[in-house]
């Protein structure tokens, strides 16, 4: 397991040398002590899934009422006037934000990522494989405010010219339009997001290349590959469904980030025009629910960010679930 | 230069991590005017491809030498002041200079001491029961509720304690709240983690136990945790440094307040990285940017300090298979 990620694409494998995992047993013997830690053991494991359960079922049950009273489409609407006699409000623009922001960080970070895995695996000399990893390691245990503060305070400044530049010379292209905006756009968010994830994709990456099997890759090297030749044939095509794994998991804690985002975005005005532009401003879910924590006055208002909430989960649920369902498929593959 | 090995650079690599027999001495015109052989362009490729790499590993290693650089550099001398180890922010505002930090750095380690207090015997008893007692299709549906669990944005982990705690029960929002959000987020690392040590343990321990005579709960306390004791201390550190920089549950659930509170269960809360948060809307003053600065280093101190320490607990005290 990776103790960056806290899940793991290769416990279940068997290990280099081909055997199976460890199986649990029912060795009990119906005495007092087994039954007593046995049940604890249980009922340990049965609450996490109670515990999942009821976060679904307390999402749903409190946004609902707020969804009935809502004027406007949930899903399609940019209004967010959740307050008052007539509560209006939809997602269109969260979603829009979030979801791009976080494609244009994976679309930074997978590559990258699977480049540095590599390069840890395959290309770094032995003296310097476990510092360097180490070292990517550290980067996931920043506290992701501080990212939010480093964005805020040091990256903005410096990324400001290169958004100017793109605006300037692609603005002709509707993703590239320019918008006014200059801090907090939804590309900045994005890169800083993508440098925030780099570290889950490179560590459950790294972990799957290394249990490449040696007889694979020396089978390619005898049959005269370069070292590239060999990674591309032997040591990616094993590695690629722990590859997407880590990717879906990257992408599940893009879609979540909150207080990194919440220090970076700029909110729109009410009633602005829509933009497909990457340089226009726009909160995303988590940020928009954070920055109104102090506003959960009336049920009805609670029950409108709550639902957002629950866009948000249900989108990380499917992220992360097909995540699982991949290491799944690779385990009864490989067994 | 070029040389006769060289030449034979993709016939050569036959030793998986060599590292003397690329062909990175040969020249790019070379390389070029040879393209149209098979195995130039072989050999180029594969130049490129660990060019490639090495430039991956510096790129990712730049923004990570640039966060810590400016934290340090610029949180450093909040951290000589005496008032920052002993103070508060009581009457200090954001165009006023330093204050204390004490009380957020007692508010943490409070949370998350509380907070680990909670989630370590459940994770450690769930990864228990998913290792020695779970099969079939309650263990696979626990491992993946497990999954899910780690996959919760911690902002939909606060939501969800908001609706229970202060919508369903009517209480208000305190420490305590903030730190049941903050269990949701480390069970399923401890899990992660205890069930990780727990299947290095070798199986002829437990095979010797039970052939004593030995009851199984019996073996997996004294033998099984024993032998794995000092993984799942790394675990449970690494758990509570992964908690400690959270910012979302306690900007729902704990109000900051600049005053010393040891009370969790009623009032405003204290923390780190809601001190960071407070001068958050005036970070364009230089008093209020240096406070955000030398919280954030003394968070980023705290986290790895934990992080330290639990990789050396690992380092000393490895199962050894």
């Amino acid at each position: 397991m990776s103790t960056v990620t806290g899940v793991s694409a290769a416990d279940q494998t068997p290990g280099p040398d081909g055997r199976r995992p460890l199986q649990a047993d029912t060795a009990s013997t119906g005495r007092m002590g087994d039954r007593l830690f046995g049940g604890a053991a249980t009922v340990s494991g049965v609450l996490v899934i109670v515990l999942v359960t009821l976060i679904a079922i307390f999402l749903i049950v409190q946004a609902v009422p707020a969804l009935m009273d809502n004027s406007a489409n949930f899903f399609t609407s940019r209004v967010w006037a959740p307050g008052g006699e007539q509560p209006a409000f939809g997602i269109l623009e969260f979603l829009w934000t979030t979801v791009t922001a976080s494609t244009i960080a994976m679309v930074l970070s997978v590559p990258v990522g699977v480049a540095v895995a590599l390069f840890l695996t395959q290309y770094a000399p032995s003296w310097m494989r476990r510092p360097a990893a180490g070292l990517v390691d550290l980067l996931a245990a920043v506290p992701s405010i501080v990212y939010g503060l480093w964005g805020l305070i040091a990256f903005a400044p410096v990324f400001k010219p290169v958004q100017s530049f793109i605006q300037d010379k692609l603005g002709w292209f509707p993703l590239f339009a320019p918008t006014g905006i200059s801090g907090g756009t939804i590309c900045f968010i994005g890169v800083v997001l993508a440098i925030m994830v780099l570290p889950i994709v490179t560590a459950l990456s790294r972990e799957v290349f290394d249990q490449t099997p040696t007889a694979h890759k020396e089978g390619a090297l005898a049959l005269g590959a370069t070292q590239w030749e060999m990674i591309r044939t032997a040591v990616l095509p094993f590695g690629r469904p722990g590859v997407i794994s880590a990717s879906m998991l990257a992408l599940g804690r893009a879609l979540g980030e909150t207080i990194a985002v919440t220090f970076l975005v700029s909110a729109l005005a009410d009633g602005n025009p829509w933009s497909w532009s990457l340089f226009n401003g726009g909160e995303t879910f988590a940020s928009k629910i954070a920055n109104n924590a102090s506003e959960f006055s009336n049920p009805n208002k609670t029950g409108a960010y709550i639902a957002a909430g629950l866009v948000l989960f249900v989108l990380t649920f499917v992220v992360n679930s097909i995540a699982r369902v991949v290491i799944e498929r690779r385990k009864a593959f490989t067994e | 230069m070029s040389t006769a090995t060289d030449r034979r650079a993709p016939d050569d690599k036959v030793v998986p991590g060599e590292t003397s027999t690329p062909p990175g001495g040969r020249s790019g015109r070379d390389a070029l005017s040879e393209m149209s052989n098979p195995h130039r362009a072989r050999a180029v490729k594969d130049v490129v491809a660990k060019v490639v790499m090495w430039a991956a590993f510096v790129l990712a290693v730049v923004p990570l030498v640039w966060i810590l650089g400016t934290v340090v550099a610029k949180g450093f001398h909040m951290l000589t002041t005496a008032t920052w180890w002993t103070g508060n922010q009581r009457n200090i505002n954001s165009d006023d200079f330093g204050g204390g930090a004490r009380h957020a750095i007692e508010g943490t380690l409070q949370m998350v001491g509380f907070t680990a207090l909670i989630a370590v015997p459940i994770g450690i008893l769930t990864a228990v029961y998913l290792v020695e007692y779970g099969r079939g299709h309650l263990a696979r549906t626990i491992s993946f509720t497990v999954d899910i669990l780690s996959g919760v944005p911690s902002i939909v982990a606060a939501l969800f304690i908001y609706a229970v705690w202060v919508t369903a029960f009517g209480f208000s929002r305190s420490g305590f709240a903030a730190a049941l959000a903050l269990v949701l987020l480390m069970i399923p690392v401890i899990v992660r983690s205890t069930e990780e040590m727990l299947k290095l343990v070798p199986n002829e321990l437990r095979e010797a136990a039970y052939a004593l005579g030995v009851p199984k709960w019996a073996t997996v306390v004294k033998i099984v945790l024993r032998t794995a004791f000092s993984g799942i201390v790394t675990g449970v550190l690494l758990g509570i440094a992964r908690v400690m920089g959270e910012t979302a549950p306690l900007l729902i659930l704990a109000p900051y307040t600049k005053n010393f509170q040891r009370d969790l269960f009623n009032g405003n809360f204290p923390t780190l990285p809601m001190m960071i948060n407070q001068d958050r809307g005036d970070f364009a003053l230089a008093t209020a940017a240096e406070r955000m600065w030398g919280a954030a280093l003394t968070l980023i101190l705290l986290v790895l300090l934990l992080n330290v320490i639990g990789r050396v607990i690992a380092h000393f005290g490895a199962v050894k298979k």
